[in-house]
């Protein structure tokens, strides 16, 4: 027993911190060592050692006791050893901020830098540029050049180092700088190479020219150091980048060449910039996918990770080419770290056969806990990727899916698995109930609001439509009893919408709203009483405009508009149809599956591109009251990329009128434009009123003119129209280098290429979720029908894609996927006309010789439903 | 738009720690401030990776967005830590030089009790190879020469004076006693 506890305690002993119990006072208290005579270096030592260990600890300094320490420590320098000393320059560093007048020790350290003792000079360096300011920087001017071109290189190294830091600070200074770190490139110590190739970088980089130069000279007369051919491939490929430039440059095949340097460090960096180029062909990527393939056989496992995290971006944009490293990868799924084997999986399913799949998807399963939460969602998003690949492998991922959903995790992961399946259960009909029932078990146990929110819209939105509609119900209504406020207001909106769409449902929905009505948050009650009024009258028009499809405004322009009636108050009711509509959600399926940096920003709410356009157009007196903003359109390019001025434009539409925004660039650095306007010339009876030129176009700075056009209100069905474009402006010379322009210019245009203006521009996108109910709300007093024989179209999939981009509506229902092998289609598409009148289309699509397309326009307003048809026609 | 656009810099290490095997930090310094500013977002980012890595010997991860490779030498772990984008062989030269600079300086004894014994020698070495998250020297050799320390595994210090002398004292004492 005795021996026992004298063996723990010795292990205690051995173990223990020398540091651990320290108290700030008492090293502080200490500190008075530092003024005895003669000084003890062993016992000072030992005392700043303590006070460096505290501030790495996170102890807090005061400034006044941090002043004293500082004051007691510069004594020290009268000692000559050579450990205090540097510990010295260390206690100066770690003080520069939190204690008081630290210039003091400026020509103890002068001194140092500039002595004999080398061991000394490059901290002492570093120690003195930590403390000193623009203005002394100055004063120590001549040593910093000086050291820079040392011949002893831990002089030279912390001489550039110490500058870099200082770029921020000093740029002007350090500038001046540029010969003397010019010289230190050319040295043979490759730290002191490396270094000075970073400053010279740095200071440069705003000259592309400059850079340009640089490059040359180096990848001619060739570097010694890994470090900096490191640092030169990413410069280059910043270059390539940047200009654009082709990739049979010299920058290219400096990198290229890279490929073959001795250093794995170079290898892989330059392989890596290759993959990370946008736009590299197949046979480019080769020698890089090559090297890469090597690591991974690697014994080091930081380069088999560096190597297959790699690969799995190519696979990303270029599966094929990775293939050829498929046993490579094969033979990684079972490496012990596993973030390698993580990787290496995904990039097999990107890459593997179908039938691949379930032996890849067993072999991760059986590690899927032990790896961190990042990894796990790489593994969601491939799995997301391979199921719109791979559509008929859903049962297996969606069982595996739900194993990952029952298991421990943050809400990123949770996330990305609720997102997977409900993907799947749009693209799927097939999987539908499987994964309704995965996300139900779900909801039974879950923590995240946003999740179970998300989840109840997506069981009101789908569920009704099951064979079995009622299973859900006590899910959902378990939500009502058991959650906060915004899962149960949620859980109230699913429930109405079983309610609207099954009759023999109704009776009990009604008795659950009722209980909902005695809930005690506002907004559950509010909710519940709505519904229960709406769902009382068993209309199907009211169910559909208020239960089904929800408001397709924009909240941003709702609360001004909103806000705007407040101010004026006028006898009429606030008009809907005033309020900008929601621009229809980007469903653009995010393909990106590297771990990406997650930004520690906390995502706001961003107004819309379209909230933006708005603001900036009210802010041009000369486009008042023409209402509210309708549609923007993309940007049309209408110049050349490569030329002199660069031109887009973007279409705004409004109720009776049109603005033409020009982004105008120019390219020329002599010259200066001034009084820039677009001359437009339409075909048909549009009439410009305004043209608002851009006051100053200088070299490469964006600006925009604009140009008002009234629609014309006679003939509403002239929605196309073709603009032949010419852009005129005022030239004033200029000298490339300073930027001062001549005093006079000349008037000069330029020709555009032509606008066109189609039916497109005056539809808004909106989506609805049920198009069924939507399509009966607006009824068949104004339908009109008609078929169309499209010849030149050969597949359903090219002929559903023609008609969404010519019309500029919203597909509803996932109606723009053709299912395999079938030979009719139909389309659903919705949209709001210029002016606020719902247009709903549906086409149905035959394939025959070519594809024969009968549509079905329903709208609000007669002369929309013909505008439709003729544009189609 | 993760990792098309490197800006070149030769900043490359966002920080670096030492921890002992419970996970407390026995040396630590972050060299980006906009990094885990606070004291307490930097332990628990030091708990957050201990955990997840103390238990198996990888090598490298990818944790809370960074690349860190690791290493761990009896009760001592070494973390250097990079950017998503960082070439992850850069980060491997740090982590290896600053290991074989302290197993050379400690003489091949990388454990706590003669990590902390010589914790100035520990602070310059660190020192030396990372000045504000540039490398400043990869090569251990160098690095050992510059810093020029000599680790003093059984020191002769005030106490072993006085053991001397209390030895000396008490043989001088015999001798009168015969």
């Amino acid at each position: 027993m005795i021996k026992k506890f004298d063996k723990k305690d010795e292990e205690s002993g051995s173990g223990s911190n020398p540091f651990q119990h320290l108290e700030k006072s008492a090293v502080l208290q200490e500190a008075r060592l530092f003024n005895e005579t003669p000084i003890n270096p062993r016992k000072c030592l030992h005392i700043l050692t303590k006070i460096i260990y505290l501030l790495n600890q996170g102890e807090h300094f005061g400034t006044t006791e941090a002043t004293e320490a500082f004051f007691a420590m510069t004594r020290l320098f009268q000692s000559n050893d050579q450990t205090l000393r540097r510990m010295c320059y260390l206690t100066i560093k770690e003080m520069a901020n939190i204690s008081e007048d630290v210039i003091i020790v400026t020509s103890s350290l002068t001194k140092d830098m500039t002595g004999k003792e080398d061991v000394y000079r490059g901290p002492a360096i570093r120690a003195l540029c930590r403390i000193t300011d623009t203005t002394m920087l100055q004063a120590i001017e001549r040593y910093m050049k000086q050291a820079i071109v040392d011949k002893v290189p831990s002089v030279s190294s912390s001489a550039l180092v110490s500058s870099l830091h200082m770029v921020k600070m000093s740029f002007d200074v350090v500038k001046r700088w540029v010969n003397e770190a010019q010289e230190a490139a050319s040295s043979d110590n490759i730290m002191v190479q490396y270094h000075a190739l970073g400053l010279l970088y740095h200071l440069r980089k705003n000259d592309r020219l400059a850079v340009t130069k640089m490059l040359n000279k180096f990848t001619k007369s060739g570097l010694k150091s890994p470090f900096a051919y490191c640092m030169m491939i990413r410069i280059a490929s910043k270059l390539l980048e940047e200009t654009e430039a082709g990739h049979d440059s010299p920058m290219f095949d400096f990198i290229e060449s890279c490929l073959r340097n001795k250093h794995e460090m170079v290898v892989y960096e330059a392989a890596s910039a290759i993959v990370h180029m946008p736009n590299c062909t197949a046979r480019e990527l080769a020698p890089a996918v090559s090297v890469l393939q090597l690591f991974c056989s690697s014994p080091k496992a930081a380069l088999r990770y560096a190597a297959v995290r790699t690969l799995n971006k190519v696979a990303m944009k270029h599966p094929s080419a990775v293939t050829a490293c498929n046993l490579d990868l094969e033979n990684l799924i079972t490496d012990s770290n596993r973030s390698i084997a993580t990787l290496a999986i995904t990039t097999l399913l990107k890459t593997g056969s179908e039938s691949s799949v379930d032996r890849l998807m067993k072999q991760i399963s059986s590690f899927v806990s032990e790896i961190s939460d990042e990894f796990k969602v790489v593994v969601v998003q491939a799995i997301s990727a391979l199921c719109q690949k791979y559509p008929r492998k859903h049962s297996v991922m969606m069982s595996f899916l739900s194993n990952m959903l029952r298991d421990d995790g943050g809400f990123e992961y949770k996330r990305a698995i609720v997102d997977c399946i409900i993907s799947i259960i749009e693209e799927n009909p097939e999987s539908k109930e499987t994964g309704l029932a995965h996300l139900c078990e779900f909801i039974e146990d879950c923590e995240h609001t946003v999740l179970a929110t998300k989840i109840l819209h997506m069981l009101g939105k789908e569920g009704p439509r099951t064979p079995t509609p009622s299973k859900y119900i006590r899910f959902i209504f378990n939500r009502v009893v058991l959650e906060s406020e915004a899962v149960r207001a949620a859980a109230v909106s699913a429930l109405a919408k079983f309610g609207a769409q099954n009759d023999d449902l109704l009776p009990s929905v009604l008795v659950l709203m009722q209980r909902c009505m005695m809930d005690s948050d506002d907004e559950v009650r509010d909710r519940a009483t709505f519904y229960m009024n709406v769902l009382q009258q068993k209309q199907k028009a009211l169910n559909a405009a208020y239960i089904f499809n929800g408001l397709s405004v924009s909240v941003p322009g709702l609360e001004k508009t909103l806000h705007q009636y407040t101010l004026e108050p006028s006898e009429k009711p606030f008009d809907m149809k005033t309020v900008p509509l929601a621009t229809a959600p980007i469903t653009e399926q995010k393909t990106e599956i590297a771990p990406v940096a997650t930004s520690k920003l906390p995502e706001r709410l961003a107004p819309s591109r379209q909230d933006i356009y708005q603001e900036q157009l009210a802010a041009i007196p000369e486009f008042q009251g023409l209402g509210p903003l309708f549609k923007s359109s993309e940007p049309v390019q209408l110049t050349e990329a490569e030329t002199e001025y660069v031109v887009r434009c973007i279409k705004h539409t409004f109720a009776n009128h049109m603005i033409f925004q020009f982004d105008c660039t120019n390219t020329l650095n002599d010259q200066l434009l001034q009084r820039v306007q677009v001359q437009m010339e339409p075909s048909e009876s549009y009439e410009v009123l305004h043209n608002v030129p851009a006051p100053n176009l200088p070299y490469s700075q964006p600006n925009s003119c604009y140009s008002l056009v009234r629609l014309p209100e006679d003939d509403p069905t002239a929605v196309s129209c073709t603009f032949s474009c010419t852009m005129k402006y005022l030239v004033r010379d200029c000298d490339p280098n300073t930027g001062d322009p001549e005093d006079d210019g000349y008037d000069d245009e330029y020709v555009l290429e032509d606008l066109e203006v189609t039916v497109a521009d005056h539809i808004q996108k909106v989506l609805k979720p049920n198009f069924g109910a939507a399509w009966e709300e607006i009824g068949d007093e104004l339908e009109k029908e008609e078929t169309f024989a499209l010849a030149t179209v050969r597949t359903l999939d090219e002929a559903v894609n023609n008609i969404i981009s010519f019309l500029g509506m919203q597909p509803c229902e996932r109606s723009d996927k053709v299912p395999e092998n079938k030979n009719s289609h139909v389309l659903f598409l919705a949209g709001v006309f210029r002016g606020g009148h719902d247009v709903l289309v549906r086409a149905r699509l035959a394939l025959a010789d070519g594809v024969t397309m009968q549509v079905t326009v329903r709208s609000t307003d007669e002369n929309v439903v013909d505008v439709i048809l003729a544009s189609v026609g | 738009m993760d990792s098309a656009a490197v800006e070149p810099s030769l900043y490359t290490v966002k920080a670096v720690f030492i921890l002992d095997n419970d996970g407390n930090r026995l040396l630590s310094k972050y060299y980006d401030p906009e990094l885990y500013p606070s004291m307490k977002e930097q332990k628990n980012f030091e708990t957050n990776i201990f955990n997840k890595t103390h238990k198996a010997d990888n090598e490298i991860s990818f944790l809370e967005g960074m690349t860190i490779v690791y290493k761990s030498s009896i009760d001592l772990f070494f973390y250097v830590v990079g950017s998503a984008q960082e070439n992850e062989l850069m980060l491997m030269a740090v982590l290896n030089c600053l290991f074989e600079s302290l197993s050379q300086m400690l003489r091949k004894n990388v454990e706590k009790r003669t990590l902390l014994d010589n914790m100035d020698g520990v602070f310059l070495v660190v020192d030396e190879i990372i000045d504000g998250g540039v490398i400043l020297e990869s090569d251990p050799q160098q690095v050992i020469e510059k810093v020029n320390y000599r680790a003093d595994d059984n020191p002769l210090s005030e106490q072993s004076v006085a053991q001397v002398l209390q030895s000396a004292k008490e043989q001088i004492k015999w001798s009168i006693l015969k």
